[in-house]
């Protein structure tokens, strides 16, 4: 048991003074009866879904929401005058709502619903920084960020002229280099793209402090929470982000279905992303006005099920408090550290400690391969990534050509880190003969 | 399940490969490249004629990728381009399950038939093969040096 870094103060991610035994704490083995996929055997073997930082697994709420969604009052949002629309309409604004508060966003205007994080950030990549942007201003990331928030910035720099800079790895970032963003940032720093915690790593930024620094030199802050949401408590407006980008299927709910926070302010400057049907307020042959905000920025028939889909997912998460979440998975991230850092060989990467790394947990074993790694696991049952996960600049900058990954969520126990350890052990058998 | 894909021969090459290194000032080079799992392999050959008088691969990979280039540089050594090619599409057909072919023909390469079982792998075991291709095409295109193939990204349902 590793109780100890789950009652301990935490700044860094927000939660403080949160205790196991609070009467909060997650009982994972009922949280696991919730979720339907989790109760079948892969090769035999019971499934160990250790693969959430890809996509997390769904409970049976959030499936039943679609199923219900399409039995009984499927229908086009924002358009009919009909019940089923009118329905249609409120369940897709409620469940924009409930995300607004999850999330701490002032408005239901500051919630646009995207595809993914992804189109998060190149909704802001070329609806803000193609307007804005101009040669000689700079943007600033990280070695650390999941292409979808780097290519973004280089293309925008491309077609802006503005000078594309990024903050090295540092220490195989135990922690978040703040002292190295101060020195990197500069008044011609006009945006700042972090992640809020890292895919590969799990290390998790201080964002306050992020903004603090990025606002000091007149830059804004957008930030990548993909990984963060899910995981742990997150008040945008406390953490003083401009932009903020994440992604449904990751936290409980379906595929399709992301998040862009932005200020409205900023959001009102920007001139629409894609244009189409819903997205106006009037078209002439002439001209066209746009509708106003979030509605500017959706233009087409949005993911209507996915979207209250993701609602029921944050009726789930709210259910089991945020920061019992970030609890169990603190805790059972030290517990994975320890038992993966007792395996001979093992190199793991990132913080080996979880108040400043969230549950995901790359590396490397010897000479094996991540991808030979991944398949003896597999035939034990053990769902784990093997690959550069979407971070080839952060695999160069760890001289790695790619890592094996394991990643938790709510639903994760402690004998699955265990069997997730002997499976290894099982593997090194297997490719180093007699060891 | 996993013994069909590990057998014995397969690991045998990739714990002691076969014509690992480099040739200095090759006729043909091709590197291969997996984007998705960040394999990379060269592959550097010396000619006679028409003929593959010396060929060694390089780089890093998995248990696949690696056993099916050092088994790729045994089979290949001494034969002529046209051969080598002939293999080249006889090989890759194999891996994809889409032609049968004769056991006693394969030499250790029959230890690889199993992949087609296990789809998410069959680029591990073709990088090497799409290398040489590329490189015999570029050869005759005239090149000594001819860049680099980059493998698709194929995602495959996998059985279970």
């Amino acid at each position: 048991m590793a109780g100890k870094a789950a009652t301990r103060q935490l700044k860094t991610d927000g939660v403080t003074a949160t205790s196991p035994v609070d009467g909060k704490r997650l009982d994972a083995a009922a949280i696991r009866r919730d979720f339907p996929v989790l109760d079948q055997t892969v090769h035999g073997k019971p499934l160990v879904y250790l693969d959430n930082a890809a996509t997390s697994q769904k409970p049976a709420s959030v499936i039943d929401t679609l199923v219900r969604y399409y039995e009984s009052y499927n229908s086009n949002v924002h358009r009919g005058i009909h019940t089923l629309s009118v329905e249609a309409t409120e369940r897709y604004e409620e469940a924009r709502l409930k995300i607004a508060a999850f999330i701490g966003a002032g408005s239901g205007q500051e919630i646009v619903f995207t595809k993914n994080s992804t189109e998060a950030i190149n909704l802001v990549a070329h609806a803000w920084a193609r307007k804005f942007l101009k040669r000689g201003d700079e943007i600033i990331v990280t070695e650390t960020e999941h292409h979808s928030n780097i290519v973004p910035w280089q293309q925008a720099a491309l077609h802006t002229g503005a000078t594309f800079r990024y903050l090295p790895l540092r220490d195989h970032a135990a922690q978040f280099d703040l002292e190295g963003l101060r020195s990197l940032i500069t008044d011609r720093t006009k945006l700042v793209a972090i992640t809020h915690m890292s895919n590969v790593l799990g290390t998790i930024t201080p964002v306050d402090d992020v903004a603090r620094i990025a606002h000091d030199a007149g830059a804004l802050l957008l930030v990548d929470g993909s990984q963060a949401v899910p995981h742990m408590p997150v008040d945008v407006t406390a953490l003083d982000v401009d932009f903020f980008a994440f992604t449904g299927h990751k936290m409980l709910g379906p595929t399709g279905i992301g998040v862009l926070y932005g200020r409205a302010d900023l959001l009102d400057k920007m001139d629409p992303f894609l244009t189409g049907g819903d997205m106006i307020s009037t078209v002439t042959m002439e001209r066209s006005t746009w509708n106003a905000l979030p509605y500017k920025f959706e233009a087409g028939t949005p993911n209507i099920a996915q979207a209250i889909g993701l609602g029921a997912a944050v009726d789930y998460l709210e259910t089991l408090g945020m920061e019992s979440v970030r609890a169990h998975e603190r805790e059972l991230t030290q517990y994975a550290i320890e038992q993966l850092n007792a395996v001979d060989d093992l190199t793991l990467y990132g913080p080996d400690d979880a108040s400043i790394k969230g549950g995901v947990l790359s590396f490397n074993i010897g000479d094996i391969h991540p991808h030979d790694l991944g398949q003896v696991l597999d035939s034990e049952g053990i769902a784990i990534r093997a690959g550069h996960h979407c971070a080839q600049p952060l695999m160069a900058a760890l001289g790695v050509g790619s890592t094996a990954r394991a990643s938790l969520y709510i639903y994760n126990v402690e004998e699955e880190i265990d069997s997730l350890v002997t499976a290894i052990h099982k593997a090194r058998k297997f490719f180093d003969g007699d060891a | 399940m996993l013994d069909d894909l590990y057998r014995e021969i397969v690991l045998d090459h990739y714990k002691s490969p076969k014509n690992r290194g480099t040739i200095e000032n090759p006729d043909i080079r091709a590197t291969g490249m997996n984007p998705l799992c960040g394999d990379e392999l060269e592959l550097t050959v010396l000619l006679d004629g028409d003929t593959i008088r010396e060929i060694k691969f390089d780089g890093h990979g998995c248990s696949i990728s690696q056993a099916s280039a050092s088994m790729l540089t045994q089979e290949v050594k001494a034969k002529r381009l046209k051969e080598a090619e002939d293999l080249v599409n006889l090989v890759r057909g194999m891996f994809k399950g889409e032609v049968e072919v004769d056991v006693d023909e394969l030499g250790d390469l029959e230890a690889l038939q199993g992949i087609r079982q296990f789809p998410v792998r069959i680029k591990c075991a073709t990088l090497a093969w799409n290398a040489l291709q590329v490189g015999i095409d570029g050869h005759r295109n005239g090149e000594a040096d001819t860049g680099s193939t980059t493998e698709e990204t194929v995602f495959t349902e996998q059985n279970v």
